[in-house]
This record gives C-alpha cells, sequence and structure tokens, in this order.
C-alpha cells in the first residue's frame, strides 16, 4: 500500500466515530498496543523535545528504506505516533519527503500538529523528514 | 461591600462561554486570571480618550496620562500601605520586579564570597536571576528546603543565614504546592541579622491583602495579569532605604536627571528605575483591577476560595491512585496532582475537551518536580468567581477521564 492508502484507511477506521471520547480512547488503546521502544534507543539523543511530553525517536536506513521505531510517555501521543509510524516506517526517502501526515487533520485532530502545542508530534514529524533529506543526499551522492 | 457570586460572574462575561462545545470552567487561575469588565473598561476608556506619553508634555493628553499614572500608583500604595507612593516601581510583572532587584540589588550589596537564600519551592522566576547575579558576583547561592507536606523547614533557616548573607528571596504562595509560606516569620528571623528579605507575590497578592509596613518586607514583587489586570503590568514595592542605594537597572528616557556624554546623574525613585515609555495603560488597568478586588468583601472572597479548595481537595482525594502534591496546613488557590498511568499531558488535553482548562507540565519549577520525582503534574487553581458546581464537574470530569485509561 502507498502511504496515501494506508492514511485513507486510517482515516476510514476514525470515520465511524462521533464522539470525541471514542477517537481517543482509540488512540489510548493503540497506544497501550505499540510495543515498547527498546531500551538502548530511548535515549537522550533519540529525545525530540516537545515540552510536556516526550517522544523518542530511532531510525535505521537499510536497503532504501528508513525503519523508525518510536515512543511516546503520553497515551494519547503514542497512539498518534504509532499511526506516523504505520504510515512512514519503511518508507524511501523520496516517499517520506513527499507526503504530509493529512490524516491527523482529517480525523479532526488537528490541534495535535500545531506549533503552538507543546506535544513533540510536529517536532517528530519534522525530524522524520530531516531523516529522509539527509538520506536522500546520501543516496542521490552515491548514485 | 458583598459578596454575591451570581453578580460577579457577570463581571467576567468571558467565563461564560462554551470550549468545545462545553460550558467553559476555568480552574488555570494561577497562569493567568480573568479580567473584569471594570479593569477592561477603564483600560479602553483611556486608550479611546486619554493616550498621550506621561511626564512628557504640557499638552492635555500628556497632562491627563501622567495624572491617572500617579493615581494608579498612589492606588497600589494603599492596598499594599507602602509609606510613599516612591517606592511602588511599575515594572511588566514579577519576573521584572525581580530580575530589577537582583541586578540593582546584587550589583550594590553583593560580592564575590557573600551568600543569597531561596527556596526550593520558587518559581524559576524566583531563581534564575539570583543565579545570573551570582554567577556574575562569584556569590553563592543556598536552598532553604521544603518537608513532605510542602513546607518550608523554617527550622533550618537560621541556621543557613550566615555573616554572608545578602538577601533572602521566598515566595508568599507556592505556584505549584499552594503552600502559604510564614513570611512574617522570615521576615522576623531574617532582619534580626539585617539581612532583607524581597517576597514573590506573584501568588500571594490575588489572595491576600498585604500590608508591607506591618509585614515589614523589603520588596515585594507581583503581576497585574494574575490579579484580574492585564498582561505586561507588574509592581515591584521596594522599601526608600535599599531604592535609594540601588543603582539603576535599564537606562534611557524617563529616568535620567541630566545626561551629558561626560556623565549622567539620574532620577529620584521611583523614575529611576521605570526607564523608558512605561506600560502606563497597564498600570492604570492593574489599579482599576485594585480598585475592583477592594469593593469586594475581602473576607468573603477569601472564604471563598478556601471553600473551593478544600471541597477540591476533599472530592480529588477521593479518587484512586491520585496523589496530590503539597499538603501544607496553610494552602492558597492552588491543587496539583498526578493520577497513577495517566501522564498529565493527556489528561489535560481530554480536560480540554470536556471545557475545562488546567495546567499541565513542570509548572515553572524543575525543582519542586525533582523533589517529588516527577516529570510533569496538573495544577487546577482557583479564583473567587469560581463555584462549588464548578469544582464537582471537575470531580466528575476526572472520574470520567480515569475510566479511559
Ligand atoms: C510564584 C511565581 N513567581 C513568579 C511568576 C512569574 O510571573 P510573570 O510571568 O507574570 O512575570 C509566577 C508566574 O507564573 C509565579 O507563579
Amino acid at each position: 500500500m502507498t502511504i496515501d492508502e494506508i492514511q485513507q484507511e486510517i482515516i476510514d477506521d476514525f470515520a465511524g466515530f462521533e464522539d470525541w471520547m471514542d477517537k481517543y480512547s482509540l488512540l489510548i488503546e493503540l497506544g497501550n498496543e505499540m510495543a515498547p521502544i527498546d531500551v538502548q534507543y530511548k535515549v537522550d539523543e533519540n529525545l525530540i523535545r516537545g515540552c510536556q511530553s516526550r517522544v523518542w525517536l530511532h531510525q535505521e536506513y537499510i536497503d532504501g528504506k528508513i525503519s523508525f521505531v518510536a515512543e511516546s510517555d503520553a497515551l494519547i501521543v503514542k497512539g498518534l505516533v504509532a499511526l506516523l509510524l504505520k504510515i512512514y516506517s519503511g518508507r524511501t526517502p523520496q516517499e517520506i519527503l513527499t507526503s504530509e501526515p493529512r490524516f491527523i487533520d482529517e480525523i479532526g485532530l488537528r490541534q495535535h500538529l500545531s506549533p503552538t502545542r507543546s506535544n513533540g508530534l510536529l517536532a517528530m514529524v519534522k525530524q522524520m523528514k530531516l531523516y529522509a533529506l539527509a538520506y536522500e543526499k546520501i543516496s542521490t551522492k552515491n548514485n | 461591600m458583598s459578596f454575591d457570586l451570581l453578580n460577579i460572574r457577570k463581571d467576567f462575561p468571558i467565563l461564560d462561554q462554551k470550549v468545545n462545545g462545553k460550558s467553559l470552567v476555568y480552574l488555570d487561575n494561577a497562569a493567568t486570571s480573568q479580567r473584569p469588565v471594570q479593569v477592561i473598561e477603564r483600560m479602553n476608556e483611556f486608550s479611546l480618550k486619554t493616550n498621550g506619553n506621561i511626564h512628557r508634555a504640557t499638552h492635555t493628553f500628556a497632562n491627563k496620562t501622567t495624572e491617572a499614572f500617579e493615581q494608579a500608583r498612589e492606588i497600589v500604595r494603599s492596598h499594599l500601605n507602602a509609606a510613599e507612593t516612591a517606592e511602588i516601581i511599575f515594572t511588566h510583572g514579577t519576573t521584572e520586579s525581580i530580575n530589577l532587584v537582583a541586578h540593582s540589588f546584587g550589583n550594590a550589596f553583593i560580592h564575590e564570597g557573600d551568600e543569597v537564600i531561596v527556596t526550593e519551592m520558587e518559581h524559576h522566576a524566583n531563581i534564575v536571576p539570583w543565579q545570573m547575579m551570582c554567577e556574575r558576583k562569584g556569590a553563592k547561592l543556598n536552598v532553604l528546603p521544603f518537608n513532605a507536606k510542602g513546607e518550608l523547614s523554617i527550622d533550618l533557616l537560621d541556621g543557613l543565614i550566615t555573616e554572608k548573607t545578602k538577601i533572602i528571596a521566598v515566595t508568599h504562595v507556592s505556584n505549584v504546592l499552594g503552600t502559604v509560606n510564614p513570611i512574617a516569620t522570615i521576615i522576623e528571623m531574617a532582619h534580626l541579622k539585617n539581612v532583607p528579605v524581597l517576597i514573590d507575590g506573584a501568588q500571594g497578592a490575588p489572595h491576600f491583602q498585604i500590608d508591607v509596613q506591618t509585614l515589614d518586607c523589603d520588596f515585594y514583587a507581583f503581576s497585574g495579569h494574575k490579579l484580574y489586570g492585564p498582561t505586561g503590568s507588574g509592581v515591584l514595592y521596594g522599601k526608600r532605604k535599599w531604592l535609594d542605594q540601588m543603582p539603576p537597572f535599564l537606562g534611557g528616557g524617563e529616568m535620567i536627571d541630566r545626561v551629558t556624554f561626560g556623565k549622567t546623574t539620574f532620577n529620584e525613585i521611583p523614575y529611576k528605575f521605570e526607564a523608558g515609555t512605561p506600560n502606563y495603560v497597564g498600570a492604570i488597568g492593574l489599579a482599576a483591577a485594585i480598585s475592583y478586588l477592594e469593593s469586594l468583601d475581602h473576607t468573603l472572597v477569601l472564604k471563598h476560595e478556601q471553600n473551593l479548595l478544600q471541597f477540591a481537595s476533599e472530592k480529588l482525594k477521593t479518587i484512586n491512585g491520585l496523589t496530590i502534591y503539597g499538603e501544607a496546613n496553610e494552602k492558597a488557590g492552588v491543587l496539583s496532582f498526578n493520577i497513577e498511568g495517566i501522564h498529565p499531558f493527556d489528561l489535560g488535553t481530554l480536560l480540554d475537551q470536556l471545557g475545562i482548562a488546567v495546567r499541565t507540565g513542570r509548572l515553572c519549577a524543575d525543582p519542586i518536580m525533582d523533589h517529588f520525582e516527577v516529570e510533569n503534574m496538573v495544577r487546577s487553581s482557583f479564583a473567587f468567581y469560581n463555584t462549588m458546581e464548578e469544582v464537582e464537574v471537575f470531580y466528575q470530569a476526572l472520574i470520567r477521564l480515569k475510566a479511559m485509561f
């Protein structure tokens, strides 16, 4: 599936919920289900400073694709992180650079990506794109 | 003078709103309080009819503005019962007031090897300016700790005050723990050893009537925006004997007596410390807020605030897994807590969905977070315009949200 197809799937999953509490409950559930990040990656270098909720992001570049693992100490943020990983992990730099996480807006949780929210999510998206940009440069240099 | 909550709430139309489809419950008063229409109208009227720069011209608007600004100073003086208006300096808020003292008092009186005492429960605004000054001067910052209940370990204070101690800076009310500190005792102990005391009144002034002469504090700092007044306004009260000896903080217009390129002589207090065009609209608004407060029966206001705090504490204590931070015998306005297994950020986000505004995070008090070994807290804080029903709504919301985790 393409990034966009996965996003559409998420949007459809959330579309069924009328009540905001159900949406948040699902995010909390996703957060709870998420496998914890390996402790060796839960280090300061991987910490995305988002003020209130902390997000750790680790990546590896394998066969032209970037795989991400991440975690947050806040459950709602963790749920959103899980969705971001579902979309962006295992993609080529090109794919990551050319798609925006529009699903967050469309499932009605836009406020979580606003720069005024100090939850680290926006910073996480930026960081993933920075990695993509860096690897894209490396791969074009090598070619 | 009276205290009629229904009528009082009419003075705060901002409270009568829906947020995320729910009736707003504003419990973030320690961060900033709401302003009554009397304050907003006074500031609007001034801006619509009178604006002119103060102390600088002979035209009518300038004169009227100067008059209003100096009237505001007198209202503050009278509210604090300061000995003279010259001891009232208008600043942009508590932070600037403390920085002013740390800088100017520090320059005049603090030398290498000297000591300054702060407490473990200070807001960063009453730590960092002292730290910066100590670094500049090669002085040492000593810290008075607090105990498990969140009360200052007063018994340790006497031992902490040495011949090198030049000033003690302590908060009146903790913005995290809600503790009302025994500032009169602290001041008395300090004065026995000739050490002056600065009180950070950011959270104290909104709840208590301060008499700086009875209290005998050397400095008292507070912000307008936490006292039902506008942002960007604030006060530093200082005893003349200190202010006269302190060099200016900022240089510029109004604070000078005569400038030549060789040497500048400075104006008298308070102008010496009010460089540049001050936020006179803010000062006028702050004075209007004080007048508003003075129109209420303070005893009843305080009693209602205490009832809110007590009711909230009793209710929240019944919630399983909820820890309250700060259980001092004397508290005011603030109730901070965590619920086991729920990140404050999540709780704050969900409460907002229910129209309830609280503060979450580190509350500008890292040392308190470290003391309790937590990363964040949730803080609810109450003002006299809050109702018991709102506390009940808050409690019910916590119960409901807790079930989601
Ligand atoms: C105890 C205390 N001191 C100082 C401050 C700083 O006040 P301001 O930001 O208005 O300068 C605050 C505000 O949060 C406070 O609660």
